[in-house]
């Protein structure tokens, strides 16, 4: 078996010309997915592209209108941006239940996305935040919303040659905030049998004017649940309407039975999650 | 029978120090199963049967030889036939021949990862691709996952050779039934008819991993003049010796085990996997061979413990005496016949007095891993049952679940699991603790319910050998042949630091190769400390009485008037003292080195009780299940190492918790394991679990020069119970089927 090649470059460029060179290269992040999958032979790539070397990726920026967190970013450096983890406290906390602390030292929040898993924990949170990903390739640079990245369990829309370099959240505006939790049967080291992302905005009369809902391992790919935010937009966030964002939730779930859960098991549970989250990212929108 | 010493009368016993073997575990420099390496040494693969139950076809290992690198091909064809292994072997050889299968499968495989050929090559790489190219034929056969299908009279078997043991005179069972263990006492119909209050429930239980962290591995060297050296982790290296010899039909003196650091057994390290097959690959190769097991052919081909399907009925009076009681479970064997229905029955009602009762345990077939050993092989199943049961019927009689176990608990005197009087137990002391204990009155929170169980285990002991030998300077040298598992390094020393009078930091402990100490039981059935202490405790006394000879010698005086005291001897009359240093110095102008070893096989253990609270919180939206607060009170005889007797308890309960929430086999519909894996087969993990409350309760065993009884074991026996209990108290179900995943509990909340 032979070993594939190891490249290291130092720019988004020279990266991008290796991966145009190497048919059936990979890029490789924190690698907690793509290492584990060539040790149990579900991944050979021909060769491996580390963007490990490459400053730009490495850095968590805070522009003016967005934070850009690089693609070579760990999920652990995301709890050390104050003004990120005071913004968007649902996307760090996702970010930070993958795997486990020395996951976690490694694994990359671009490389979340791009293993494209249903089940992926920062994906519902980052679809929930509206954020956008930047994709390098040979012709250039293109910026896509983060849900159009998975296009199913291991499949992404990235073409041939391309990757991920960083992923850009929105500054947050004033009466808003996020949340994330998932549904495992332990406490940690697990995977979600289902997950859910809420971000809301709260007026200065508790009124709802933006939410976004996204559930994770309930379909093919990470779902927006565009019904689900329409039902609490407007509404003062009561029973009512999160009753019917719950509703939305369920209905949008499209599930299968398998070892980690059931369907009927799953469409509950997104519900409940849902619930959940839109009154954490109120209680904390409140203090925003 | 020595009594056992007071307590106080102890300078080390019942202290704390480090264990021996601690700083190297925890810098990384102890050499593990899958540490080991040899020069020269080749890397194995196995193929393993991907079907839960076909016929070998054909094997055609002509690409796999051709692969550049490649040393050795074996399959079932290399071993020594079954016929001539039973020929060898006579009739006790029934589980020796099933094993000699289960490491190799011959004309049929009988699970999916059973072994069908091995590979040897001059790299990991070589030999994988090579195990990949080997070409199996198979021709499936119908196969049973589930113990009620396979349990039918007209089941397909799973091997028609199959004989069962324990059936009655021309009884009609269904042909994968390997044992039929039936055991009673009086009319437990007529009594239970007569009783004030009955409960009649069935439980289930799936199939559970032992789970220990280091997958098995094995370095073997078959060398030229015959002689086989093999370095492994296991539970008994002269286990490991003794079935390998078997196998391959070689005298057991030829094979040298060197037993490495264990990461972990719990019972599946007593049986032998890998040994055989890479010896035979290191003879056809001439060259060391080192097989591993990853993650998944451990959990795919190693353990399980057996699943269960069990029926209980309880009944007593209105005051909560049990009058009787009926108990009938159908235990899962895997591949071939297991050991667990026997202690099955024995451990189900024994901790209780029970006029009258019928027991009866069964054991069939599945086309599963041969099961293996699991601490306390058989007694959680059933015990999950019976406590259960007796949970209801103390709420159906309005008594206090503590109460009630108080009124039928045993004591000394009180007839035993067979029959035979009991002797120093002490389970009404663990009840009275548990009772006494703030943990059992504390306020619960919202969501919050309790509940308590008990269980026993009987204990073991056995053969033993231990070496105890003085250095030229007095350093003290202890060999066993137990492997440390637990902390039994810890236990010798201190063991041998008492009966010497030497401090514990100048005894030495090694757990030594099957060709330099005397012959050793498997570090198992919580009997190492308990005999293998004897052994090292008598080697130490006899070493006492070879110093003080020599003593007599170097001051010239009769032997009579040497006494030992405090790690010296001294003449009395005088008080003139001669260290063990001295002693030692002198030995070659004396007599010769200083050392003895002595063989044991004691059997004045006595049984382990355990009483466990457990507080639960669930989430009624989504059935999660946290464990909030949880008790350990256990009758563990006199503690040596105490911190490692906690550690006991406290790894027992855990476990124990793990099997009644989340752990389970799960096979898919074409009878693969489908959560071969730490992330779908779940453990606890350490943010699952409350701290574990232990309170030892040290009743002495009089057959022990200090009172050791077995700890290891009893502490997972009644967890299953008292979990399931508080789930069920919490959400006003009964939870009756394991494991309660939060998926099971969320569809109790919202049934009808």
């Amino acid at each position: 078996m032979p070993s594939p090649a190891y490249h290291a470059p130092d720019t988004v460029k020279q990266a991008t010309d290796l991966l145009a060179a190497n048919k059936g290269a990979r890029p490789l992040a924190g690698g907690t997915d793509l290492i584990v999958q060539m040790q149990s032979g579900r991944s050979a790539p021909a060769a491996i592209v580390d963007l490990k070397r490459i400053a730009a990726l490495k850095e968590i920026r805070e522009e003016a209108g967005y934070f850009a967190i690089g693609a070579a970013v760990p999920c652990t450096s995301l709890k050390n941006n104050k003004a990120l983890a005071a913004e968007w406290p649902g996307v760090v906390e996702a970010a930070n239940l993958i795997g486990s602390v020395q996951v976690r030292n490694r694994a990359t929040m671009a490389g979340n996305l791009c293993n494209a898993s249903p089940a992926a924990d920062s994906v519902p949170a980052l679809v929930a935040a509206g954020a956008t990903a930047i994709v390098a390739g040979a012709s250039g640079e293109r910026e896509v919303p983060v849900e159009q990245i998975p296009t199913g369990p291991g499949r992404t829309s990235l073409a041939d040659g391309e990757f991920v370099t960083e992923i850009r959240i929105p500054r947050q505006q004033k009466g808003s905030s996020d949340a994330y939790l998932r549904s495992i049967p332990r406490t940690e080291m697990d995977i979600a049998v289902v997950g859910a992302g809420a971000s809301l905005t709260i007026d200065a009369s508790g009124t709802c004017t933006s939410a976004r809902i996204a559930i994770g391992a309930v379909a093919p790919t990470v779902l927006l649940v565009e019904d689900a935010g329409k039902a609490l937009v407007g509404s003062k966030l009561d029973d009512g309407a999160v009753a019917k964002a719950m509703e939305a939730v369920s209905t949008a779930c499209n599930p299968i039975d398998d070892k980690r859960g059931t369907i009927a098991y799953r469409k509950a549970m997104a519900g409940v999650l849902a619930k959940r989250v839109i009154q954490i990212a109120r209680e904390r929108a409140g203090g925003n | 029978m020595n009594a056992p010493e007071p307590k106080d009368a102890f300078k080390v016993v019942g202290t704390r120090p480090i264990r021996p073997d601690g700083v190297d575990k925890v810098t990384g420099k102890a050499i593990f199963g899958t540490d080991y390496k040899a020069a020269n040494m080749l890397a194995g693969a196995i193929v393993r049967c991907p079907h839960p139950h076909a016929r070998i076809k054909s094997i055609d290992t002509s690409k796999a030889e051709a692969v550049a690198g490649v040393k050795a091909v074996v399959t079932g064809a290399d071993f020594p036939s079954v016929e001539d292994t039973i020929v060898r072997m006579g009739e006790t050889s029934a589980s020796t021949v099933d094993m000699a299968q289960n490491v190799m499968a011959r004309d049929v495989a009988y699970y999916d990862g059973h072994p069908v050929a091995a590979v040897a090559a001059i790299s990991q790489e070589a030999a994988d691709e090579a195990a990949a190219l080997i070409v199996v034929e198979y021709e499936q056969l119908p196969y049973h996952i589930d113990i009620n299908e396979s349990f039918k009279l007209d089941a397909p078997a799973i091997n028609p050779n199959l004989k069962a043991t324990g059936l009655a005179e021309g009884e009609k069972v269904s042909p994968n039934v390997t044992t039929k263990f039936p055991y009673a006492k009086g009319d437990a119909d007529a009594a239970l008819a007569g009783a004030a209050a009955t409960v009649t429930a069935h439980y289930t239980l799936k199939p559970v991993h032992q789970g220990y962290i280091e997958p098995h591995a094995c370095v073997v060297s078959w060398k030229p003049d015959g002689k086989i050296d093999i370095w492994c982790s296991s539970q008994g290296a002269f286990n490991i010796r003794g079935l390998t010899a078997s196998f391959l039909h070689v005298d057991i003196g030829s094979i040298r085990v060197m037993p490495l650091e264990i990461g972990g057994g719990f019972g599946g390290k007593n049986s032998v996997y890998l040994e055989p097959v890479a010896a035979l690959l290191s003879k056809k190769s001439g060259r060391p061979v080192r097989l591993l097991m990853s993650r998944s052919d451990v959990f795919r081909a190693s353990g399980p413990a057996p699943g269960a399907e069990i029926d209980v009925t309880l009944g007593a009076d209105a005051q909560g005496n049990l009058v009787g009681a009926k108990v009938e479970f159908v235990y899962s064997a895997g591949a071939f016949r297991g050991t667990d229905a026997m202690p099955g029955v024995m451990h189900a009602i024994c901790h209780y007095k029970v006029p009258d009762f019928s027991l009866i345990g069964w054991e069939v077939l599945t086309n599963m891993p041969k099961h293996a050993a699991y601490r306390a092989p058989g007694a959680p199943q059933v015990n999950f049952a019976v406590e259960c049961a007796l949970n209801e019927l103390a709420d159906k009689l309005g008594i206090d679940p503590i109460e009630i176990r108080l009124k039928n608990a045993v004591g000394p005197g009180d007839p035993g699991m067979m029959g035979a009087p009991l002797g120093n137990v002490g389970l009404i002391e663990c009840l009275e603790a548990a009772k006494a204990h703030p943990h059992y009155t504390a306020p619960l929170g919202e969501g919050q319910a309790r509940a308590v169980a008990c269980g026993s285990w009987m204990n073991y002991g056995g053969p033993s050998t231990a070496s105890v030998s003085l250095a030229e300077d007095g350093s003290v040298l202890v060999a066993t042949g137990s492997p440390d598992i637990g902390g039994s390094r810890a236990s010798m020393a201190i063991m041998a630091s008492e009966t010497l009078g030497v401090p514990y930091e100048q005894i030495n402990v090694v757990v030594a190769d099957t060709s330099s100490v005397g012959f050793s039981m498997v570090t198992g059935g919580s009997r190492t400390t308990y005999a293998t202490g004897i052994a090292v405790i008598d080697a130490a006394n006899a070493v006492i009485d070879i110093c003080k000879q020599r003593a007599a010698k170097m001051l010239d005086v009769d032997v009579s008037t040497i006494e030992w005291i405090d790690g010296e001897a001294v003449e009395t009359g005088n008080g003139k003292r001669l260290s063990l240093r001295q002693i030692a110095e002198k030995s070659g102008a004396t007599g010769g080195p200083i050392s003895f070893e002595k063989g044991v096989s004691p059997l004045q253990h006595l049984p382990g009780y355990s009483a466990q609270i457990c507080d639960v919180e669930v989430d009624r939206e989504t059935g999660n299940v946290s464990v909030v607060r949880y008790t350990v009170v256990q009758d563990v005889g006199r503690a040596i190492h105490p911190a490692y007797v906690e550690g006991q308890m406290q790894g027992g309960a855990v476990q124990g918790i793990g099997w009644a929430l989340n752990e389970a086999y799960i096979y898919n519909k074409d009878g693969r394991l489908d959560n071969a894996g730490f992330l779908d087969y779940r453990i606890p993990v350490a943010s699952d679990m409350p701290m574990i409350d232990t309170v030892m309760i040290e009743k002495a065993n009089p057959g022990h020069p200090y009172g050791v009884k077995g700890v290891g074991e009893v502490p997972i026996v009644p967890p299953l119970a008292a979990v399931a209990t508080a789930v069920g108290n919490a959400i006003g179900k009964r939870m009756r089927d394991l494991p309660i995943s939060p998926e099971r509990v969320y569809a109790a909340l919202n049934e009808g």
